[in-house]
């Protein structure tokens, strides 16, 4: 910040403090690219210097490349990268490693299994994001107006997240699957909703236990007695805090999801109309007897190990997760406040915290947001 | 006191909620199992009349359609309240005697898993938080996030594989031999313990990488603590402060989600149980959805949710016992 001449403040100040004017107009373009540093950049900083986060971000991007592959090479405009799953593609039951035609072998009824292991993706992130959404919006969204509201419709509201909380999810989705059998039609997003039925209840119990603290802030009080709205105190002072929370459940929802449609549609449970991780294994257990023949081993292999590093890098992004909202370790990473002397310290063990104290609990402000002086 | 009444009701509210819901399930859903008996006995052959096709759905739903709503509605909570849970079709046999030949089965394989997995899990975690940063810390934590990652019927799935079908080391399904006679004689407890391993075994294998995180994190937190530097100079011996001043208050916490683990017992092991065909509650949930045979299938449910409801209510209830700093305040587990 430069400090003109004329500055009132350079003359051992003459004028009052309340008549100070800044001198420095900040524009829309600067404003933007403060955020983007704040909100961009500086998280995918903060996560990049953790190798958990890394093999993670890693290998989530190698499924949404196959997921993309598989969209193109689905669609009527794009080039076929991998083609789509057809009986009779290769001879049956190839091994996987064996041929370079088909690298990971091919099924008793001679489709390729990379072919449906690719096309299987995008089915499966449709079911993940729209698990993961649902339970977030619903549980924020409830959680937020039962702490901010109070009253009736806080305890209206905590009966219900009560109940569903008690109410064993895997049990409830079965029954609901099985009763819905014809009417689900296998749509990805439909079935990722019902696998998250119940999931919601937990993050707005945390969330309205935060916002109960948060309403009686001095900042959101201030925001009240200037007269802004519900909506935009809500949106301004106290979602940001919640982030955490969301950010979190997310990915435990994600993976919850991946669970529960693997082992549904392994089970036979859940109906479906395209190929599918589940439906692979259960194929392949069904169709070779993949688990007491060898030769067929590959075919319930191949869908598991996709399952499993999948679910694995989204515990490693749960994992590194918290250290993004640590606000000391964020600040580090933020560019514009690099330059600050030692008053920001490094704690230990805010690069090793892996217990589920809430990070956004923390008093101190953010010292990323803190202005310069 | 005030609070146990309050908790006591809140559970009571429960299982009414869950009673109502399966109602609402089967009657209610559209393309829910009413309709759907109704639009195959329509398709079959005209020469039914109504009240032979609401006769048949009720024989089959437990649920008499021709009467009034509200009255189909008080019948069946108070038939599911006395325990009557109708006729499952596929067996012919009354819901709750299947019912509860099936439970001891899925309490006795989900009580030795989480045992072993609590266990396991707790031990590990103490190690790795007292050698922070070792290599024996990194391997824990590498391992516990890969099992932990690996959903327990892929592991399951593994194990029969090979422990099951190749090596022919352990029973692929059932869980007795039928040449032993059940009753406390050898054979029978040997072959108990022999078909049970292998479900045992993939439900821990899962669920110990999440007791070991967790314990790993308590346990640092509390070495960071002043009083054990307290300890320390007032020179106890190491065990001492290991086991009672580590230890005991590194798992407090994990208390609450141990108990609820126990609550949830009865509807965990869902995928497992009919991986190994293993007959317990999970087993029958999911074969009554095969046969739709809705009776077993709603009667399984409400079993699990009762029984969780139960596991959650002693959790809470208990949890001023174990930790007196939170007695008697209206504190919440979970």
């Amino acid at each position: 910040m430069s400090r003109t001449d004329d500055s009132p403040r350079t003359d051992g100040g003459t004028v009052s403090d309340f008549d100070a004017v800044a001198n420095e107009q900040v524009g829309a373009a600067d404003r933007r690219r403060e955020w983007v540093e704040e909100h961009l950049l500086a998280p995918g900083r903060v996560l990049w210097s953790d190798w958990r986060a890394r093999i993670a971000v890693t290998v989530l991007t190698g499924y949404l490349l196959m997921g993309t592959v598989a969209w193109v090479s689905a669609a009527e405009w794009g080039p076929t990268i991998v083609p789509r799953p057809s009986p009779n593609q290769g001879p049956a039951l190839v091994g996987a490693f064996r041929t370079l035609e088909f690298p990971l072998g091919t099924t008793f009824s001679g489709h390729s299994i990379l072919s449906q292991v690719v096309h299987a993706t995008p089915a499966m992130l449709k079911m993940i994001g729209a698990g993961a959404v649902f339970t977030v919006v619903v549980g924020a969204t409830l959680g937020t107006v039962a702490g901010y509201k109070g009253g009736r419709v806080d305890d209206v509201v905590m009966t219900l997240v009560d109940v569903a909380l008690t109410i064993p999810g895997l049990p409830l989705i079965i029954v609901l699957a099985g009763a819905l059998t014809d009417s689900l039609q296998g749509n990805p997003y439909v079935i990722g909703v019902l696998l998250s039925i119940n999931a919601w209840a937990g993050l707005s119990r945390a969330v309205r236990s935060q916002v109960l603290t948060l309403r009686g802030a001095e900042y959101v009080e201030a925001s009240r007695v200037m007269g802004l709205g519900t909506g935009t105190v809500l949106r301004r002072d106290v979602l940001p805090n919640l982030m955490p929370y969301v950010t979190m459940n997310f990915v435990k929802q994600a993976r919850a999801v991946i669970y529960g449609s693997v082992g549904l549609y392994f089970l036979g449970v859940l109906p479906y109309n395209a190929v599918n991780w589940g439906v692979m294994m259960n194929n392949a257990n069904s169709q070779a007897g993949a688990v007491s023949s060898p030769a067929a081993f590959h075919w319930l292999a191949v869908p598991m190990v996709t399952v499993i590093l999948l679910s694995l890098s989204l515990t490693l992004l749960a994992q590194s997760g918290d250290r993004l909202f640590n606000p000391r370790v964020r600040a580090r990473h933020v560019s514009h406040t690099s330059d600050a002397p030692a008053g920001v310290n490094v704690d230990r063990d805010g690069t090793d915290r892996t217990d589920d104290e809430p990070p956004g609990a923390d008093p101190e402000p953010d010292p990323a947001r803190r202005e310069e002086p | 006191m005030r609070y146990i009444v309050r908790r006591v009701a809140q559970s009571v509210f429960t299982v009414f909620a869950v009673v109502s819901l399966s109602f609402g399930i089967v009657r209610l859903l559209p393309g829910g199992p009413a309709d759907y008996l109704r639009a195959q006995l329509l398709q079959q052959g005209g020469s039914l009349t109504q009240s032979q096709i609401n006769q048949r759905i009720a024989a089959q739903t437990n649920v008499n359609v021709g009467e009034p709503l509200y009255v189909q509605y008080v019948d069946y909570m108070v038939n599911v309240l006395q325990g009557d849970f109708g006729r499952s079709i596929w067996y012919d046999d009354s819901v709750a005697s299947i019912l509860g030949k099936a439970i001891p089965w899925t309490v006795f394989i989900m009580a030795c898993a989480l045992l072993l997995a609590f266990v396991v899990g707790i031990t590990l975690g103490a190690f790795m938080a007292y050698r922070e940063g070792s290599s024996t810390d990194y391997v824990g934590t590498a391992v516990s996030l890969v099992t932990n990652s690996t959903p327990d019927f892929i592991v399951g799935l593994v194990a029969l594989t090979f422990l099951g079908y190749r090596f022919g080391l352990f029973p692929t399904t059932g869980h007795y031999a039928s040449e032993v006679t059940p009753g406390l004689n050898l054979p029978f407890v040997v072959s108990v313990v022999h078909h049970g391993t292998l479900p045992i075994l993939a439900i821990s294998l899962y669920s110990f990488g999440g007791w070991a995180m967790d314990m790993r994190a308590n346990s640092i937190r509390v070495l960071g603590e002043d009083y054990l530097r307290v300890a320390r100079l007032r020179g106890l011996p190491e065990r001492r402060i290991a086991l009672r001043y580590v230890a005991r208050n590194a798992i407090l916490p994990m208390y609450t989600g141990l108990l609820i683990a126990i609550g949830f017992v009865f509807g965990g092991a869902i995928i497992i149980e009919r991986i190994f065909g293993y007959p317990g509650l999970g087993y029958y949930l999911i074969g009554a959805i095969d046969a739709r045979d809705y009776p077993l299938m709603m009667g399984g449910f409400i079993v699990i949710c009762v029984a969780v409801t139960i596991g959650v209510l002693i959790a809470d209830l208990t949890y001023g016992i174990v930790d007196p700093r939170a007695g008697g305040g209206d504190r919440e587990s979970y």
